[in-house]
């Protein structure tokens, strides 16, 4: 038994390898995607335009203005004129905020009243626009402290540590996530159309009615597909590790082991998909039906926490959810072994069941 | 027979001919109503209910080193704020694992004698400390302590021999086209670009690299089609079901979603109808290129699914990536697409963002076609 299955790994291990198409996508795109995807994700707001139209002549005003022309967020100040410019110049996405400082702006100041300032943010892109109202505010606040006035003093402010990345460096959070994805992309292609391709060139039928039992095809398909998924990914984390500088405190064995559960998840279910389907076509379809939605409930592109009970406890089920979990935990935070168990548990259950759901369906859909 | 049909005729039906074979074709696949139908109601939902920016509430480990009637009152704003669950300790040890662990967003420390502090105006009163491994949470958890701890800051100086400061400039943004901000309004708009990329590249790529795979194509070439002719018999009906599920989509936003649709529909029509021949023509050049369905399904993954993903706009700001990257957006169709689906959702008909986005998807398109004719005729010499 072990003879046939070792000759069928094998088989698949050279006929990947050997095939220039395949080597390139599988083993050389995933790290060169992760080097560009990686530059890609910043969840910071940079180099964007703004306009301010100040309508005050006094000191305080421009004191306030030369504030945001300090920012570095902003690469462009547009010096508007009136209030007619505001509207076209937010409409036609010149710029994506506008501060507007009334004429009474320095009188107010100057009497000790509230004076309001108008800030002005394009909602076509409104996840930008919140995170420069922070930035915003905060100029705003460091601005308020200068202005003390007789005895009274201004009102102190939180000052926030952030552990683990406390420069806020956008690489540092990016990677670990972008790992697990493009991992899982991986995996995937590895797996989706081993059995579809052969079902739709009519091979599969050759390998059931050879000596191999179901599980020994199973076997065959699955180990192959991950050493190559294992090889790729360590290519990333070793180019995420050591080229893009991103530190790896945890354990890197708890790492490997959290991948190789992770990878056999994927893989299950890359091979229940492709024996579902009866050609390619089917295969990759179905597939990405399955990959943008997982992606998507993993707190891939936003938190988990930010989705209703009942999706949250679906993305328990997602191998991507645990993994994106474990990666960002051994990269960054130290994580000790139970948190990573704690991980693993869960994908192992999914790896198990579709891979013996897989076994199931290949003598099911050839009757 | 043919001598009596004047030759433009005769195109016109050998088109005709392949665009009904194709049609019954994609019909009888369940893939092609997977792509059109259930994916844009899975992603339009997932967009809808699930998948948000807006945060729901933070989990903060709260550590009063010596409880006193300040640190009672803090408590208590802090418990009744609808943004912060918290979880109470006399030894901030307990929660430093919790942050490691990923349990808690962040941590927060009132020493004994933090009123006094803050009266005294020392800077940092109360420790805050956050999980910085996200970035994006652990500001918003910051940004809201801050105002929280300000707004408690003045209602506890009322009535104190030395009033503070009150705040000189009060910032009041207004947030345009989406008061709510509401993550959903701009996310649905956009996934849109997404669905049309997946029928118009990834799908009519298989399509056609089918055909060559199987060696049909040359088959079909020997007949008296011209290639022109059978491109574009290939293509109409995948360009049909691509529109039929864009109008499912903005339905589904619109009627069940409660995104607004503030342009005109006409001008919907037209700009997707320009994107769908661009993803069509990348979807055609893909299957001409690699001529086997296995690379045609990866290179359109990696070389239209997840730039319309990353370099659009969409969930990611084109704006702070560095510039070489930005230079790769300019060639993404969906980077326009999205720009003039958040307008025409969200602003209305504002020429001077569609008609720069139009001419975009244009040159795109021409360019994508013109590929396809020079290596379709390389391909067969």
């Amino acid at each position: 038994m072990w003879r046939r299955i070792l000759a069928l790994i094998t088989k698949e291990l050279l006929a990947s390898v050997r095939d220039r198409q395949t080597r390139w996508v599988v083993l050389f795109s995933p790290p060169f995607l992760l080097l560009i995807y990686a530059f890609a994700i910043t969840q910071e707001v940079t180099n964007v335009s703004m306009a301010v139209l100040n309508q005050d002549l006094g000191r305080e005003a421009r004191e306030l203005v030369s504030r945001f022309e300090g920012a570095e967020t902003f690469e462009r100040i547009h010096y508007l004129t009136g209030v007619a410019e505001i509207a076209p110049a937010i409409e036609s996405q010149d710029v994506i905020m506008v501060l507007h400082l009334g004429p009474d702006f320095s009188r107010r100041i100057a009497a000790g009243e509230r004076a309001e300032v108008q800030l002005l943010l394009d909602g076509r892109r409104t996840n930008a626009a919140q995170i420069l109202l922070g930035y915003a505010t905060r100029i705003v606040a460091r601005f308020n402290e200068t202005l003390s006035k007789g005895g009274a003093r201004p009102p102190t402010r939180v000052i926030t540590r952030a552990w683990f990345n406390p420069n806020a460096e956008p690489l540092w959070s990016a990677v670990p996530a972008l790992f697990a994805v493009l991992t899982a992309m991986v995996g995937f292609m590895v797996s989706a159309l081993a059995v579809a391709r052969e079902r739709e060139l009519g091979t599969f039928e050759q390998l059931l009615v050879s000596p191999l039992q179901p599980v020994e095809i199973l076997v065959g398909k699955t180990v192959p597909a991950l050493l190559i998924a294992l090889t790729s990914a360590s290519a990333m984390l070793a180019l995420g590790w050591i080229v893009l500088d991103v530190p790896l405190r945890g354990s890197l064995i708890g790492l490997f082991a959290g991948m190789a559960v992770y990878l056999a998840a994927i893989i299950g279910i890359g091979l229940f998909i492709s024996s579902l389907a009866s050609t390619q076509q089917q295969a990759v379809i179905g597939l990405l039906l399955y990959l943008v939605p997982a992606v998507l409930l993993s707190g891939y592109a936003t938190p988990v926490e930010n989705m209703p009970n009942w999706l949250q406890w679906l993305s328990t089920t997602n191998p991507i959810t645990h993994f994106i979990a474990i990666c960002k935990g051994v990269f960054l935070r130290a994580v000790p072994a139970d948190v990573i168990l704690r991980h693993i548990w869960p994908m192992a259950l999914i790896a198990t069941t579709t891979l013996s759901a897989g076994a199931w369906l290949f003598r099911r859909r050839t009757t | 027979m043919n001598a009596n049909i004047s030759p433009s005729k005769q195109k016109l039906r050998r088109v005709f001919g392949i665009v009904r074979k194709e049609t019954r074709q994609a019909w009888r696949d369940p893939s092609s109503i997977l792509v059109a139908v259930v994916l844009p109601l899975i992603l339009l939902f997932l967009f809808g209910y699930g998948v948000t920016f807006d945060p729901r509430f933070f989990t903060v480990g709260l550590v009063v080193e010596q409880p006193t009637p300040e640190s009672g009152s803090f408590t208590a704003a802090l418990s009744h704020s609808p943004y912060f669950r918290i979880e109470t300790a006399r030894d901030r040890r307990t929660f430093e694992a919790a942050l490691v662990a990923g349990d808690i967003h962040g941590i927060v420390v009132l020493p004994a004698d933090f009123a006094e502090q803050a009266y005294r105006g020392e800077s940092a009163p109360i420790q805050v400390i956050v999980d910085g491994s996200d970035p994006n949470t652990a500001d918003l958890v910051g940004n809201y302590l801050g105002l929280l701890w300000a707004n408690w800051l003045e209602q506890e100086s009322v009535g104190r021999a030395q009033p503070l400061l009150p705040t000189a400039v009060e910032l009041q943004p207004q947030v345009w086209f989406n008061p709510e901000a509401s993550s959903r309004h701009y996310l649905v708009p956009g996934s849109i670009a997404i669905i049309l990329t997946m029928i118009g590249a990834l799908l009519t790529a298989l399509v056609i690299a089918r055909e060559w795979e199987r060696g049909t194509m040359e088959a079909l070439l020997a007949t008296p089609i011209e290639i022109p002719e059978l491109l574009v018999g290939k293509l109409v009906p995948y360009f049909l079901l691509g529109m039929g599920s864009m109008a499912l989509s903005v339905a589904t936003a619109v009627l069940l979603f409660g995104v607004p649709f503030r342009g005109s529909f006409a001008l919907l029509t037209l700009v997707s109808a320009v994107f769908l021949l661009a993803a069509l023509g990348q979807g055609l050049l893909i299957s001409t290129v690699t001529r086997n369905q296995l690379v045609a399904a990866q290179v359109s993954i990696l070389s239209a699914f997840l730039p319309a993903f990353y370099f659009s706009n969409f969930v990611f700001e084109i704006d702070s990536m560095p510039w070489a990257l930005q230079l790769i957006s300019y060639a993404v169709p969906a980077r326009y697409f999205v720009s003039t689906l958040q307008t025409l959702f969200l602003a209305g008909d504002i020429w001077s963002v569609i008609l720069p986005d139009l001419l975009g998807l244009a040159a795109i398109a021409t360019g994508f076609f013109t590929l396809t004719a020079i290596t379709t005729r390389r391909r067969l010499e």
